[in-house]
């Protein structure tokens, strides 16, 4: 049994899975239930001065028959008054003192504003502070949101007059509608952030109903751009935690947040660096009960892998993130196929033949169709092994290099100091 | 009151010859069609007689476009619908699926039913008559193979007359299949679809009664011969004249048309022989109430030629199998009905010239089944007269012709479907007769375009 406990930044929970701020932490009834279920944490929906909502808010992205690959939502910050958030999350602290609760902040970039609120909900109880900086609709319009999050300055500043107020840990939570995460990140560390998070959501339009020609979703005929988030962002929210967590500027952790949907994908970001993980897209889909499997599996795995505690498996992959000058040019891998295995749907052939680098021969052998790959003009690109949908029949294998190791830089830099 | 139960009893008889399987929803037809591969030089569509670009159709379902995967199938195969539910699919594109092979195959019968149930619903118009090119064809017969040639004869710009001597197109579709597999509401839906491309179809018009070959010969630029086969031989044993002596085929037309006979009722069946047409029998009189029916059958199981799953099918439905037993007579009563059949045990003796064992009697061993009704389907009987009115060279009324032009002896002549299958020659099928339609339609076109090219 692993000790899934984690600490980020002085924030203790009984294990790595928070909720994210977001409509499942919109109350107390809400967080309760979550914690009942065995969810390590929550960052209660974002508290500020109470907004007006439209309806309708959410819309999926499925592909291929899976529901909701991607989700994208134009719903806002809490449309509840203070007072009643902070009540409930005093009595859900009381009932739950072992529990994470982390209040989400949104206010206006003024310094009193900020000192303002993070007095009020310290005092309720709450174990950290996480600062919106990356709702990308209707609070940007205002100023707020991923509008004070796209510029360095502003992100710098608002971290610094929370830091001046707050008592507990501050994270601030980053919005991935930026060229670079880490300069915003950087900007985080130097306003004194105790901790990052990231993602917030990506600006997105789900999708145009082909009959009507609306926008989905639409309020009365229009529509506006939402947030996406769900499985479809995890590969950007995972490289933003792999840039931040390997960059030296950024010394704080990281609460990973982006399409998390089960253990596997709370661990490949805890290799990458994060402390722990929020969760939203994938509760919103299946209900608080998913967290048993997410426990459960990460247990499982870290016992299996003989680690004593989820903490140290933080960050175990970030040296091997680095820059495509540093990767060696002469390593080299193939294609294998296996005829045994091989079901003969040809898939590897015609994406070879068709997109790739055509060396992947379909001939037949008394009879019998057999594929082959023409090894010296593999490039080892890995497409026929992602197109092939039968375990084990095609592998991509090492082969031994004539050459000593090289990378890019590497020789550039032996071509420069020849050259001289 | 009786009249109550009699009503009762029609509804009940009605139920029965409904449409067995149920259809896949929206949901169940989108899951199912993303599962498929979409493989490159796909087994299933060479699987296909009629080549359907399968994993075309397949995707096109999952993506939402009804319109061109109705298409995609109707195209290659005019009778697609019918094909859908009649076709040995796990031993055609669903057996070569390679999906056999690490889960399990498409289910592509039942993906071609929900594509082509959409073209019945929106009735879509999906292909257009040619422009006229001033040539006519005639066409003998208003079957699967039939009809498939005059829907692409039409597309090309001839005239299309058929010849039918039923009341109805369709053929064995229309009187061959039980409607638990095949309701004529799929078959009365493509014969219009090919009637509203220009093809004339006359029907109640047998070729050598109403209108002699002759004047066909004289009246065509070209003829496809598309005549499928006869009534059931005679078992060649006394008592076949009996009342409640049934011609299989006769037998099963008779459900297709209407009013079920109560008859059957309560009834102990044989039926004679161990084919598709035996099981379409046996299954029928299940289904019109028969108390107990038997299959008998002069060789084993092995030897039997019905598909699989029409054998499963008819042990479902409580048909029995009484292997290597021949009948020798039919016993009736004073009054001239079935009482019974007297038959004889079988062993299997040396392989006969098509490779089976043929069936010895085993001498002594008569026995007799109390039963009030017996089936023959012991195959069925060839149109020789018909073939010889158009003086066309044929082996036991299977008529010769070259594989790779579909001429008969007389140039002019094109034969396809059950006219041409036996002797060793092709897999006697709907969907093979389809693609025979298809060959002699195309191999006519040869023929008279070259012809006119030539008078140019």
């Amino acid at each position: 049994m692993a000790d899934l406990r984690i600490d980020l930044a002085g924030i203790k929970s009984p294990n790595p899975f928070w909720l994210a701020s977001a409509p499942p932490t919109n109350s107390g009834y809400q967080v309760q239930r979550a914690f009942e279920a065995g969810w390590g944490g929550a960052v209660w929906k974002t508290l500020g001065d109470p907004i007006l909502n439209v309806s309708s808010r959410f819309a999926a992205v499925s592909f291929n028959g899976q529901r909701v690959a991607g989700f994208n939502n134009i719903e806002l910050i809490t449309d509840r008054p203070l007072e009643v958030n902070l009540q409930e999350i005093y009595e859900t602290k009381k009932k739950f003192p072992h529990h994470a609760i982390i209040a989400s902040l949104m206010v206006e970039p003024k310094q009193e504003k900020w000192h303002e609120i993070v007095k009020r909900v310290e005092d309720v109880g709450v174990d950290g502070l996480e600062l919106n900086f990356g709702c990308p609709h209707g609070m940007a319009e205002r100023g707020m949101g991923s509008a004070s999050g796209q510029v360095p300055e502003l992100v710098e500043k608002q971290t610094y007059w929370v830091k001046e107020a707050a008592k507990t840990p501050v994270i601030v939570k980053l919005t991935p509608n930026i060229t670079d995460i880490t300069v915003t990140a950087e900007a985080a560390t130097r306003g004194g952030a105790d901790a990052i998070s990231m993602i917030n959501t990506i600006n997105s339009l789900a999708g145009v109903d082909l009959d009507t020609w609306n926008t989905v979703p639409h309020v009365a005929g229009k529509g506006a751009h939402g947030g996406y988030c769900g499985p479809a962002v995890k590969p950007i929210a995972l490289n933003m935690v792999a840039e931040c967590a390997r960059n030296p500027l950024i010394n704080v952790p990281i609460s990973g947040i982006g399409g998390i949907s089960n253990w596997q994908d709370a661990a490949e970001f805890i290799l990458m660096g994060a402390t722990g993980v929020q969760v939203c897209t994938a509760a919103m889909h299946h209900g608080f009960s998913i967290v048993e499997d997410m426990i459960d599996g990460l247990n499982n795995y870290l016992d299996d892998k003989g680690i004593a505690s989820v903490m140290d498996l933080v960050g175990r992959s970030v040296s091997r993130y680095s820059n495509w000058g540093d990767l060696d040019l002469n390593y080299k891998i193939v294609a294998e196929i296996n005829n045994d295995v091989c079901i003969n749907c040809n898939k590897c052939h015609i994406a070879c033949e068709d997109t790739s680098h055509q060396c992947i021969d379909l001939y037949s052998e008394d009879g019998r169709p057999i594929l082959k790959v023409r090894e010296e003009d593999c490039v080892g690109c890995n497409l026929c092994s992602i197109v092939c949908p039968v375990d084990g029949a095609i592998t991509m294998v090492e082969r031994k290099s004539t050459v000593p190791p090289m990378t890019w830089n590497e020789r550039q830099s032996l071509i420069s100091s020849l050259s001289k | 009151m009786a009249l109550n139960q009699e009503n009762i009893m029609s509804q009940q008889l009605k139920r029965n010859f409904m449409e067995l399987t149920s259809r896949m929803t929206k949901n169940e037809a989108i899951e199912e069609a993303n599962r498929c591969l979409y493989c490159y030089d796909a087994p299933c569509i060479k699987a296909c007689p009629t080549s359907i670009q399968i994993p075309n159709f397949i995707k096109k379902i999952a993506s939402g476009n009804m319109k061109g995967s109705a298409t995609t199938i109707l195209e290659a195969n005019p009778i697609g619908a019918s094909c859908a539910r009649v076709c040995p699919t796990e031993e055609l594109c669903e057996g070569a699926c390679v999906l056999n092979s690490s889960t399990k195959p498409i289910k592509i019968g039942e993906l071609q039913r929900y594509a082509t149930d959409w073209a019945m619903e929106t009735n879509a118009q999906l292909f257009k008559q040619g422009q006229s090119n001033g040539q006519k064809v005639a066409i003998i017969g208003a079957g699967p193979a039939g009809l498939s040639a005059a829907r692409e004869l039409s597309r090309f710009g001839y005239h299309v007359t058929i010849y039918e001597a039923e009341s109805k197109a369709g053929g064995l579709g229309s009187y061959g299949i039980v409607s638990f597999r095949l309701p004529n509401e799929v078959v009365d839906w493509e014969i219009e679809q090919i009637e509203k491309l220009g093809v004339e179809i006359k029907t109640n018009t047998a070729v050598g009664v109403d209108i002699s070959a002759e004047d066909i010969l004289a009246q065509y630029d070209s003829v496809i011969l598309a005549v499928g086969m006869g009534a059931v031989p005679n078992l060649g044993i006394e008592g076949e004249d009996l009342d409640g002596v049934h011609d299989a085929i006769e037998f099963v037309r008779k459900t297709k048309m209407g009013t079920l006979t109560k008859n059957i009722v309560g009834k102990r069946v044989a039926v004679i022989g161990a084919g598709n047409t035996a099981i379409d029998g046996a299954t029928s009189a299940v289904r019109l109430g028969a108390d107990n029916v038997q299959i008998l059958y002069r060789r084993t199981q092995k030897e039997m030629t019905a598909y699989k799953f029409e054998y499963e099918f008819a042990k479902q439905d409580g048909v029995e199998f009484k292997w290597l037993t021949a009948p020798k007579k039919i016993i009736g009563n004073e009054a001239g009905v079935v009482v019974g059949i007297e038959c004889v045990k079988m062993k299997l003796g040396e392989a006969g010239a098509d490779g089976r064992q043929r069936p010895e009697e085993i001498e002594g061993s008569n026995f007799i089944i109390e039963v009030d009704a017996v089936i023959k389907a012991i195959g069925q009987t060839r149109f020789v007269s018909l073939i010889e009115a158009f003086g066309l060279q044929h082996t036991n009324g299977v008529v010769d012709i070259d594989e790779t032009t579909m001429q008969t002896s007389n140039a002019k002549v094109f034969a396809c479907g059950d006219v041409v299958f036996g002797n060793g020659q092709g897999e006697a099928m709907v969907v093979t007769a389809v693609q025979q339609g298809k060959d002699a339609a195309y191999k006519t076109h040869q023929r008279l375009t070259s012809f006119s090219k030539s008078l140019l």
